[in-house]
């Protein structure tokens, strides 16, 4: 029985200890120690949040860059290729003025060759027969010369007439 | 022989229900009147032998004794005792009574030097109390031996705690470091999983210097009884009326218009019901706080009760190899005592923490 039968003067003891405990617990360690804990979690959940803001912001950015870089290259490779067809255009111009011109020249000169060409085929031409003439003329007067041959020649003609 | 072998029979259904006890904590207040009983049972058997034991002094161990002396207050503190040499710490007896009023003295007043009981100043100790020899009633104010260890750890929790305080007020933004690291886990635990939980996010702070107050003053003191030498503080049965007291107090105080109308007049219940209901709800008002009391008195001298009677085996026995089988097993007990320990503590805080939620709570149907 003793066991459970509490004891006046520790009742006591233990009310005015526990008192004073609590009393200075809660005041210099409770009271800082709840305090600080419950602003280090605020601070720290202030860090995290504003990271979390912060990588949003970079990817944001980082976005923005990549746009930013994929219009600039569209943008260049569209200049690229326009200049590239301006220049093929230029070339291929030329080009064609160049064929245009050179058929040209040789158009002329094959004008100028045909009509070289047909004077000097009308020359030869009128050379030849003036040669031909000469000659034909030297032939007849070195023929003519002999009679004999002659009459006899005129001879056999006539007798194929005859016969015709 | 007999009456050895009838306190062995005693000793194992002690260390039975002592086992049973221990395992279950929240069943306990049913048990409390058997451990009365049987530790009277304890008392007077131990007073049957005592005729054997005068017969043949110190040739009878006792354990009976031993155990309820080790497990009892005392007006000095005793370690150990050698042959005719006594460790003792004298401590302060003080005293009232009406016709001398406040008297301190010494309590080694009270033993000769052959270490025999004697009267002092009128007064004479006797199974631990002071008498006065002129039948007066006597209030005993004594710094006991349990009173010493209450002092002990209130300078080692104000040691400790206000020195993390001030860590924490110095830099409120630092990692916590040394002592403070190892108890910040301990009081966010009573923050969030007994606080929170059970108050609630819109009152818990109120209560949270109270709680953590109990919570290691419970811890403490039942970590400081299992050293060897140390007192049984917490399985002291005034040690816990007073703190089942303060957590009537501080939940009745704080009892809102919900928590009285559910003990009133309970809310959707048959008129005439309330006629039984009331009564019941009046009662458990009283019974939670007495329920405190009793499972952590009962659950910490049952863990003392149990490791003294695993030793007291092998002075039953009067054999030394015993020691082979009692001392792993002791240490084992031990070692759950120390679970133990931090258990009740636990389990005090969360029902006292539960018993405020439900005073704090609002309606909100």
């Amino acid at each position: 029985m003793e066991l459970i039968t509490p004891d006046f003067g520790l009742i006591f003891w233990q009310l005015i200890v526990f008192g004073i405990l609590f009393f200075l617990l809660a005041k210099f360690a409770w009271k800082p120690i709840i305090q600080s804990l419950a602003e280090r979690e605020q601070s720290i959940d202030e860090a995290i949040k504003l990271s979390e803001t912060t990588r949003a912001e970079m990817a944001e950015l980082k976005a923005g860059n990549e746009q930013l870089i994929t219009s600039a290259r569209a943008e260049r490779d569209a200049l690229i290729k326009q200049a590239k067809e301006a220049s093929d255009a230029m070339i291929s111009q030329a080009k064609l003025d160049a064929q245009t011109a050179a058929n040209q020249e040789i158009e002329k000169a094959r004008v100028a060759f045909e009509q070289e060409k047909a004077s000097a085929v009308a020359a030869i031409r009128k050379e030849a027969a003036s040669l031909s003439l000469d000659l034909a003329e030297k032939v007849l007067k070195s023929q003519l010369k002999d009679k004999a041959a002659q009459e006899k020649l005129v001879t056999e003609w006539m007798a194929d007439v005859k016969l015709s | 022989m007999q009456v050895k072998t009838s306190t062995q029979k005693m000793y194992f259904s002690n260390i039975l229900l002592g086992l049973f006890l221990s395992f279950i904590s929240f069943n306990v207040f049913a048990n409390e009147p058997v451990v009365a009983h049987d530790s009277a049972h304890a008392d007077t058997a131990a007073h049957a032998a005592t005729p054997a034991a005068h017969e043949a002094p110190s040739e009878k161990f006792d354990p009976g004794k031993l155990i309820l002396h080790h497990i009892a207050d005392e007006h000095d503190w005793h370690f150990f005792t050698i042959g005719h040499f006594h460790a003792t710490l004298p401590l302060p007896c003080i005293v009232y009574t009406t016709s001398a009023g406040v008297q301190v003295f010494s309590s080694s007043n009270f033993k000769n030097e052959h270490h025999e009981e004697i009267p002092y100043n009128g007064f004479v100790l006797e199974h631990g109390k002071i008498h006065a020899e002129n039948g007066e009633k006597v209030y005993d104010f004594s710094i006991t031996k349990n009173v010493a260890s209450l002092l002990l750890s209130a300078v080692l929790l104000l040691t400790i705690f206000i020195g993390i305080g001030r860590k924490y007020k110095e830099n409120p933004h630092r990692a916590p470091k040394g002592m403070q690291s190892m108890f910040e886990p301990i009081i966010i635990f009573v923050r969030d999983e007994i606080a929170k939980n059970n108050i609630g996010e819109k009152h818990y702070r109120r209560f949270m210097p109270y709680l953590l107050t109990i919570f290691f003053f419970i811890w403490f003191n039942n970590m400081l009884g299992l050293i060897p030498g140390g007192a049984n503080l917490t399985g002291n049965i005034a040690v816990t009326l007073v703190l089942a007291i303060i957590a009537f107090f501080v939940t009745n105080f704080n009892g809102r218009s919900t928590y009285w109308t559910h003990i009133f007049a309970m809310p959707g219940v048959p008129k005439w019901m309330l006629v039984i209901l009331t009564p019941v709800e009046i009662v458990g008002i009283f019974m939670k706080p007495f329920s405190l009391m009793v499972r952590l008195f009962a659950n910490i001298t049952a863990g003392h009760i149990i490791l003294l009677s695993l030793v007291s085996l092998i002075f039953i026995f009067e054999n030394a190899a015993l020691g082979l089988a009692v001392v792993p097993f002791s240490l084992f007990m031990n070692v759950i005592e120390l679970i133990v320990a931090f258990i009740q503590a636990f389990i005090f805080t969360m029902l006292v923490s539960t018993y405020i939620g439900a005073a704090v709570e609002e309606h909100h149907h």
